[in-house]
């Protein structure tokens, strides 16, 4: 999945802090999982100059950090919300309908499945299972919990978000 | 030593060997796919399941040691079965579409498919319609032909060391590509086609010119030159049935006299011509205090590796042009001011073992002095074409006025032949009474080679190294002060060109077995330069008439504008 290109927008205070936690990985074999998560809990994400910034760092070469980025579910390549829906489509929640749920939210919020809405507001993920099977279909939004879900519940949901109450 | 059985034949093999070395040792075969001796072995594919004593179920030969008394069968129901399911999930989503394949006959998948009966039709997977990646001048990639072996990636990671592509993604969706979906002309690919050699399958060609090619002859105002590198002669005939290590220069050039109304030269005087140029600028910065080591710079994709990855050391390659670029440049000056013929209506067709050389003729500082860079492989596929009897043809000579060259042009197309090629001269330019002509420390097959030799006085200090994994340690070696040599030999390619990413693909099973590739083409290149008269390029009647009628003398200012070049600094990535 190629990036989807928002522009990078790092700061010099977001650079130092990769750097330091470069300095203290380097030295440890296996070391990119953890940079790379720490990586995402800096910028967010892990647009291709902060991979080209680990693969200088780290000396591994950038088709293998893409590759690894890209492997695992946990890291993404678009930048986050401010507010992060995660739509749980596991058995339980999918037999429930979790699918009408996704295209629902895609088509208001205008993004597909792992992007962010232009204005930064919200971003859409899909994830498996948050151990909240008795109330399929359910979705997180930042840490809150939304089960029981229907089609017609969701704009209710989002308002709060949208108006900056939550 | 570990005893063991395989079908029953007793063989020993040494501690810590696998089952497929065991096997290989009792001449037994075992199918592979993903494993390729030298560049990847990582037991994913499945293909070379057996059965053996003391395991559990079906394991793959070419990870699984071999421990003492251990009995293994390759050849039961339960094995063939699991190879042809194999084959048949591979095929549900291969692209099928073998008959305009450029690995047609030549696939390994296709090959499996055939002896284990596989059916392509029997599961129907998911047919993807992922572009061509066409964006270099030198490989296609078609990753729906890919069957994720990742010999492409051991390759550029373990032979080179540029890991230009990788696996992106996951599960079905996992794909070969550079980082973030680069083309591969936008990535840091240096063109050395070692990936193409790699491919069991047709995922990954060279770009095909030889349309282009047909075209210039058949075009009556188009006067068409075919010039042939030196290690093609020695890897031609493989493609013919000719064992491995056959010189087949005469019937080579009878065959390209035969495919239309052409000229064919010999590329090795161009090879003389650099090593009169490289052997000069060496002596000069020897001399002259100027920087050391000199790089080697006939190599297009060492040039290009240390543009991405060494930008700083630019000034330590040697300025000549590769001896393809000087024989383009000669033909369009000296050769079309001789003979009166405009530059514009000469269509030059070099032949050469190479990919990155089809990037090389695009360069913007060579001005198109070649139009066209066709591969060993092309140049086959043309002889075909063409309806010739390759195995029937006379043994015909070059053409005049660049026919005769002498052994050290010869043996450019080995690892350690250019070095040899430029002592011989440079040795005879430090002191006319230096005699030895053969420098066998810099031969071989060897990653890295080191000698030293004493001329005029002065101790000069060599390495060489092919493969751009053993390059990268020599730059390394230079960079940090621990290594000093005065003159350094580098190709890209393990063992040189002729083993280059556009020479032929040989089969899996004669890749995988004993037979030593790269030792056996470049001995015929080593037999040529000891049969040949004229040893050492500063000897050729061909060069003399270069310098007396055009250059002046090596390193002259016409020299310098026709037959030198410079380098530009690029990307990381």
């Amino acid at each position: 999945m190629k990036g989807q290109n928002l522009g990078f927008q790092g700061t010099p205070e977001q650079a130092e802090k990769l750097k330091k936690v470069i300095e203290e990985h380097k030295s440890t074999p296996g070391c990119l999982m953890p940079v790379l998560q720490e990586a995402q809990a800096i910028y967010g994400y892990l647009p291709i100059e902060v991979q080209t910034m680990i693969s200088d760092g780290l000396g591994i070469s950038l088709s293998e950090v893409y590759g690894v980025a890209t492997f695992y579910t946990q890291f993404s390549l678009t930048p986050k919300g401010k507010h992060r829906i995660s739509l749980c489509l596991g058995t339980a929640c999918y037999v429930k309908g979790a699918d009408k749920i996704l295209a629902a939210l895609e088509k208001k919020l205008g993004v597909k499945c792992g992007e962010c809405t232009v204005d930064g507001l919200f971003s859409l993920d899909s994830c498996r299972c948050v151990g909240a099977c008795g109330l399929a279909p359910v979705m997180m939004i930042d840490d809150d919990v939304y089960g029981k879900l229907n089609v017609d519940m969701l704009d209710d949901i989002l308002q709060p978000y949208r108006e900056g109450k939550k | 030593m570990v005893n063991l059985k395989i079908n029953g034949i007793s063989v020993s093999v040494p501690e810590g060997s696998t089952i497929l070395q065991a096997a290989n040792a009792a001449n037994v075969e075992i199918p592979t796919l993903c494993y390729l001796k030298g560049v990847n072995c990582a037991g994913s594919c499945r293909m070379c399941v057996v059965e053996a004593t003391g395991a559990r179920g079906l394991v793959a030969a070419c990870v699984y040691p071999v421990s003492e008394g251990m009995e293994v069968q390759t050849n039961t129901p339960k094995c063939r079965q699991s190879r042809k399911m194999t084959l048949e999930l591979l095929l549900s989503s291969h692209k099928k579409k073998c008959l305009s394949c450029l690995r047609n006959t030549t696939c390994e998948l296709q090959r499996l498919s055939l002896e284990y009966g596989a059916d392509e039709d029997r599961f129907a997977g998911e047919n993807k319609e992922t572009p061509l990646d066409t964006s270099s001048p030198f490989l296609i990639r078609d990753n729906d032909k890919c069957i994720n072996c990742r010999r492409c990636v051991a390759a550029c990671k373990n032979l080179q060391s540029v890991e230009a592509i990788g696996p992106i993604g996951r599960g079905y969706a996992v794909h070969i590509g550079a980082a973030f979906e680069r083309p591969t002309i936008e990535s840091n690919c240096v063109g050395c086609g070692q990936c193409i050699v790699a491919c069991p399958v047709g995922a990954l060609t060279e770009k095909s010119n030889t349309d282009a090619v047909w075209k210039a002859m058949a075009d009556p105002d188009k006067k068409v030159i075919f010039f042939t590198a030196p290690s093609v002669r020695a890897t031609l005939g493989e493609e013919f049935g000719y064992p491995v290590g056959t010189n087949v220069e005469g019937k080579m050039v009878a065959a390209i006299r035969r495919l239309g109304n052409v000229e064919v030269f010999n590329m090795d005087v161009t090879a003389d011509l650099t090593i009169l140029e490289e052997a000069n600028e060496l002596v000069e910065r020897i001399t002259k205090n100027k920087p050391l080591p000199m790089f080697t710079s006939c190599c297009p994709g060492w040039i290009k590796f240390m543009e991405h990855n060494y930008p700083e050391m630019l000034g330590n390659i040697s300025t000549c042009k590769s001896p393809q670029q000087m024989f383009g440049a000669v033909l369009k000056t000296y050769y079309c001011e001789k003979n009166d013929i405009d530059p514009d209506k000469l269509f030059v067709v070099s032949v050469i073992p190479c990919t990155a050389k089809k990037y090389e003729v695009g360069r913007s500082e060579f001005h198109k002095d070649v139009d066209v860079a066709l591969t060993t492989r092309e140049l086959a596929r043309m002889i075909k074409t063409a309806g010739i009897k390759f195995n029937e043809l006379p043994e015909e000579q070059y053409d005049d006025p660049f026919r005769i060259a002498t052994g050290g042009g010869a043996i450019f197309g080995a690892t350690g032949g250019v070095m040899e090629a430029a002592l011989r001269t440079a040795a005879h330019m430090l002191d006319g009474k230096f005699e030895m002509i053969d420098f066998k420390e810099v031969r071989g097959v060897n990653p890295i080679k080191e000698a030293k030799y004493k001329v005029a006085g002065i101790t000069v200090k060599v390495a060489v190294a092919s493969g751009l994994a053993n390059a990268r340690k020599i730059v390394e070696a230079v960079k940090s002060g621990k290594k000093d040599y005065n003159f350094i030999e580098i190709m890209a390619c393990p063992g040189g060109c002729i083993n280059g990413g556009g020479q032929p693909t040989l089969s899996d099973s004669i890749r995988n077995s004993s037979v030593d590739l790269c030792g056996l083409r470049s001995k015929a290149l080593y037999n040529l330069d000891k049969k040949m008269e004229l040893r050492a390029s500063h000897d050729s009647p061909t060069i003399k008439m270069l310098y007396n009628e055009y250059f002046e003398q090596p390193g002259s200012h016409k020299a310098h504008d026709c037959l030198h070049t410079e380098y530009t600094p690029r990307e990381k990535y």
